[in-house]
């Protein structure tokens, strides 16, 4: 068979690179490695888009102007971006509210437990996985393929030039049915290599085997693997990705949102040797929590215990699993698995070195320890009220930053220098180029919105030629 | 009542609601869809009470099952359209009174059928016995049929009965979900125009998604057709009883008198609505529905139509043979209506009007 433009991926940077291709004209077949109760990828789990804006719409709660938005990214990534790609994306954020809007998204109101983002960040109604629905619709309606169970195998590329792709049906289950397709225009946007915990083993060493991942178990990341292979440029390296502490008993992959865990400044992180060994009260939480996973995947066994006691148990956003709790601190480590005497001796020291103050959990309040190592800077109040609790920390991937290089069409740049005329990328594939390190919440649907639509307008436009 | 000395430990039902809103409660996600989830955001615990108000709160429009990032094949299963379904069935026996008749919730479907059928037999029968059988096909005069004392000294208890037992079980309904200090007409105000415009049967703004992903707003405008012709076929039946008994003008009325004003748009409502209704449930994505089937929703549905299919037939056949018959036939449907109301499907709209009022004061409490 042959199409205009092949698709690799089904999540938002795929969805709206077929739906402005289709616009266009163009023959679109997209090809989703997931069956379709999982498609999606990582847009299933997603809750917002950052987008900038020069007055609020009454969801929106206020401007947020390009240039702030740029001192944000300036600020998280400490410089390491391509501003010509920065700029272009954070330009045609402004875009995105009616774009998305067009295809069927609906917006609501940010959500209990976030509402700093309430100006910054369209939140989709019902979800990301709603924010998806409404892309399949519009993109089925738009006369575009979708073939779910398939992915993209192997690519054929000469000099930079895509000629077509091998694709394999049914992969996961018995023999995988191999076709060959052709297509003049390949737009890669199949997610980063999360989920393949090998290839972060490369980076990472063994502690890698203790990652959970946040997202989908089909971000393996072959087809990057292809296109480097094939002599695309790379930007960033493979240990830089987005990780945060979440909740120990989540599943292995797709445990999504709702395993992240608010507790920390609240109480004394430990580790399997019952130690502390980082300020909890730091910051607040939303300003820390992505700098966790790397703080607990380089403690023993990537492992954390979060202890608190019955003052703190109602002050965060509610956990999916219900924390260990015991009567007494020995009790308590004795359930997790800690020594109880060593726990009782870190618990006491801190308890001792907590000067008194005004608990403010919604300011830096002057709670904090003195002649403590770490100490804990706002937040510290002595654990000494039954009954008490754990929960269990791991680091917990959301997606990784290597990628392909693009320009500002979105077309793949090649190990010489050289622009493809056929080869395009949107997504988290080419997130690195804006994304050199840090996030910034909701910037990933913000890409991939952006280079979704570039990459589908501009491979349209080439076909038609 | 005090919170700790209930009925019994939660049942199935209340636990998966239970497990299943945890998680919601860590997501969140669904926030903006219906009443339910911001419901839910008020709690850390769910006890059995409060599942079964979150329940009752739920429209079953089905957004929050198409857009749930944990509905199965997650692990998680999270399927809260079909859960708050099961349990909304459930906690209608929990409720009723007196309370041994709630096994006929169990089965409801082959208990409503039975109760029509049999109603509907002994009218006729009774007809025949009552008046000479002469009278059934003698077109016009409904009082040749069954005098309209006759039909008082039947109707009244049958009307009256349920009346009662529907409010006795609303207030162990409103009672056992917990006590609302402070409870103003406000509430009362905001949660008759969010049942009245069936605010939360719409997904959120983008139609309810019942069938598939692809919303669409059929199954609220047949439910607002069966309610206001519903609504309609009261006030024409309540209008003739006024002029009866008040006014002293005894039927037949002239199609511009209110009960035939009323009373025919109702018909047509209901008649349309309650088939649109049907036929539209046929298409329903069964994973909405709960796992275990009572025949509840459909045993209603039906003996609306039935309603209004016979009342119109009457209204146009009345001055032929058919009339006695059809009459038996239509009383035989209201009478098995009365007295099946407080057992089945008819309850949910009384007891979501009971929830959104917790709800409207809740939130009024806690956002002010
Ligand atoms: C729990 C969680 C919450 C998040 N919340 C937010 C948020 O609120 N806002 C935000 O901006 N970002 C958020 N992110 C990040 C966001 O999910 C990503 O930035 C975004 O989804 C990237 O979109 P994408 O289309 O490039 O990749 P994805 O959505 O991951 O899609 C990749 C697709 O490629 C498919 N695929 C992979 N390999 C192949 C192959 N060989 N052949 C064919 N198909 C293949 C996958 O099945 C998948 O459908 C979150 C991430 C996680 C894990
Ligand atoms: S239904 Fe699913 S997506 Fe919605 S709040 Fe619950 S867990 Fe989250
Ligand atoms: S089915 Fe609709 S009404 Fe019921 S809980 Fe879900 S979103 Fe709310």
């Amino acid at each position: 068979m042959s199409w205009d433009v092949l698709i690799a991926g089904g999540g938002n940077a795929a969805l709206c690179a077929a739906i402005a291709a289709a616009k266009d004209g163009a023959r679109v077949l997209v090809a989703e490695a997931a069956p379709r109760a999982w498609r999606g990828g990582n847009t299933r789990h997603t809750r917002n888009c950052r987008i900038a804006h020069d007055e609020g719409n009454g969801i929106l709660t206020g401007p947020y102007p390009v240039d702030e938005f740029m001192d944000d990214l300036m600020r998280v990534t400490k410089g390491r971006t391509d501003e010509e790609l920065a700029t272009l994306t954070l330009e045609k954020s402004k875009e995105l509210w009616d774009f998305l809007e067009d295809q069927g998204v609906r917006f609501q109101p940010s959500l209990g437990g976030t509402l700093s983002l309430g100006r910054t960040n369209a939140f989709f109604l019902g979800g990301g996985r709603s924010m998806l629905n409404a892309l399949y619709r519009t993109a089925e309606d738009a006369g575009v393929e979708v073939r779910y169970d398939t992915r993209v195998a192997a690519l054929d590329i000469e000099d930079g030039f895509f000629k077509g792709a091998t694709l394999e049906r049914d992969w996961q289950n018995g023999g995988p049915e191999r076709e060959e397709v052709t297509a003049r225009a390949f737009v890669a946007a199949a997610g980063g290599f999360e989920a393949n915990i090998d290839w972060l083993k490369e980076a990472w060493g063994d502690a890698a085997e203790n990652f959970l991942i946040r997202g989908t178990p089909y971000n393996t990341g072959g087809v990057l693997r292809q296109l480097l292979d094939a002599g695309v440029q790379q930007v960033g390296e493979p240990d830089q990705c987005h990780a945060v502490a979440i909740d120990g008993r989540a599943p292995k992959f797709d445990g999504g949102i709702v395993t992240r865990l608010d507790c920390v400044p609240f109480g004394i992180v430990l580790n399997a040797e019952a130690q502390r060994f980082y300020d909890e009260g730091e910051d607040f939480w939303p300003k820390r929590y992505a700098i966790w996973g790397r703080l607990v995947a380089a403690q023993p066994e990537q492992v954390g215990h979060v202890l608190i006691d019955a003052k703190s148990i109602n002050l965060f956003m509610p956990s999916v699993f219900p924390p260990e709790r015991a009567d007494t601190i020995e009790e308590l480590a004795g359930k997790i698995g800690l020594d109880p005497a060593a726990t009782r001796a870190t618990v006491d020291a801190f308890n001792a070195a907590c000067v008194p103050g005004m608990f403010d959990h919604a300011a830096h309040d002057d709670c904090r320890t003195e002649g403590l190592d770490p100490p804990k800077s706002h937040w510290a109040r002595p654990i000494d009220t039954p009954p008490f609790y754990a929960y269990s920390l791991r680091p917990g991937i959301t997606f990784t930053y290597m990628g392909v290089r693009v320009n500002a069409d979105a077309r793949m740049v090649m190990e010489d220098g050289s622009v493809s005329p056929n080869l395009f990328a949107a997504g988290e594939i080419m997130a690195g180029n804006v994304l050199g390190q840090g996030y910034l919440a909701g910037i990933g649907m913000t890409i991939g919105s952006v280079f979704g639509r570039i990459a589908g307008e501009r491979a349209a436009a080439y076909v038609s030629n | 009542m005090s919170r700790i000395d209930l009925p019994s430990l939660a049942s199935a039902a209340q636990d998966e609601v239970a497990r299943q809103m945890s998680i919601c409660n860590a997501c969140r996600y669904c926030e903006g869809l219906c009443a339910v989830f911001p419901a839910m955001e008020l709690r850390r615990v769910f006890e059995g009470p409060d599942t079964d108000y979150l329940a009752n709160l739920c429209h079953n429009c089905g957004a929050c099952y198409y857009d749930c990032q944990y509905a199965p094949p997650h692990e998680f299963a999270v399927n809260v359209p079909q859960a708050l379904a099961e349990l909304r069935e459930e906690s209608y026996a929990r409720y009723a009174w007196p309370g041994f008749m709630a096994p006929v919730f169990e089965r409801n479907g082959v208990w409503i059928a039975l109760a029509a059928g049999l109603s509907v037999a002994l009218f006729i029968l009774g007809f025949a016995l009552w008046s000479d059988p002469g009278a059934l096909t003698a077109s016009g005069n409904f009082y040749a049929v069954m005098p309209h004392n006759a039909m008082v000294a039947v109707f009244a208890p049958a009307f009256l009965f349920p009346l009662v037992a529907i409010a006795l079980s609303l207030v162990r309904f409103w009672r056992l979900t917990g006590p609302t200090p402070g409870l103003t007409f406000a509430a009362l105000r905001q949660a008759t125009r969010d049942a009245a415009t069936l605010r939360y049967l719409d997904g959120g703004g983008m139609g309810c998604m019942t069938q598939s992903e692809r919303p669409d707003t059929w199954r609220r405008r047949f439910h607002h057709l069966t309610f206001y012709g519903f609504l309609l076929c009261f006030a024409s039946t309540s209008s003739g009883t006024i002029m009866h008994y008040v006014l002293d003008w005894p039927a037949p009325y002239a199609w511009w008198t209110p009960p035939k004003l009323f009373g025919v748009p109702g018909g047509l409502g209901l008649v349309i609505g309650a088939a649109g209704l049907i036929w539209y449930d046929r298409a329903r994505d069964g994973r909405l529905r709960p796992a275990k089937q009572t025949g509840m929703g459909a045993a209603f549905t039906w003996t609306l139509l039935a309603l209004g299919a016979t009342g119109l037939a009457l209204y146009w056949l009345r001055e032929t043979p058919a009339m006695g018959v059809l009459l038996a036939v239509h009383l035989g449907t209201v009478f098995a209506f009365f007295i099946t109301m407080p057992y089945g499907k008819f309850v949910h709209g009384l007891y979501r009007y009971a929830a959104l009022v917790r709800h409207a004061y809740e939130q009024k409490r806690a956002h002010p």
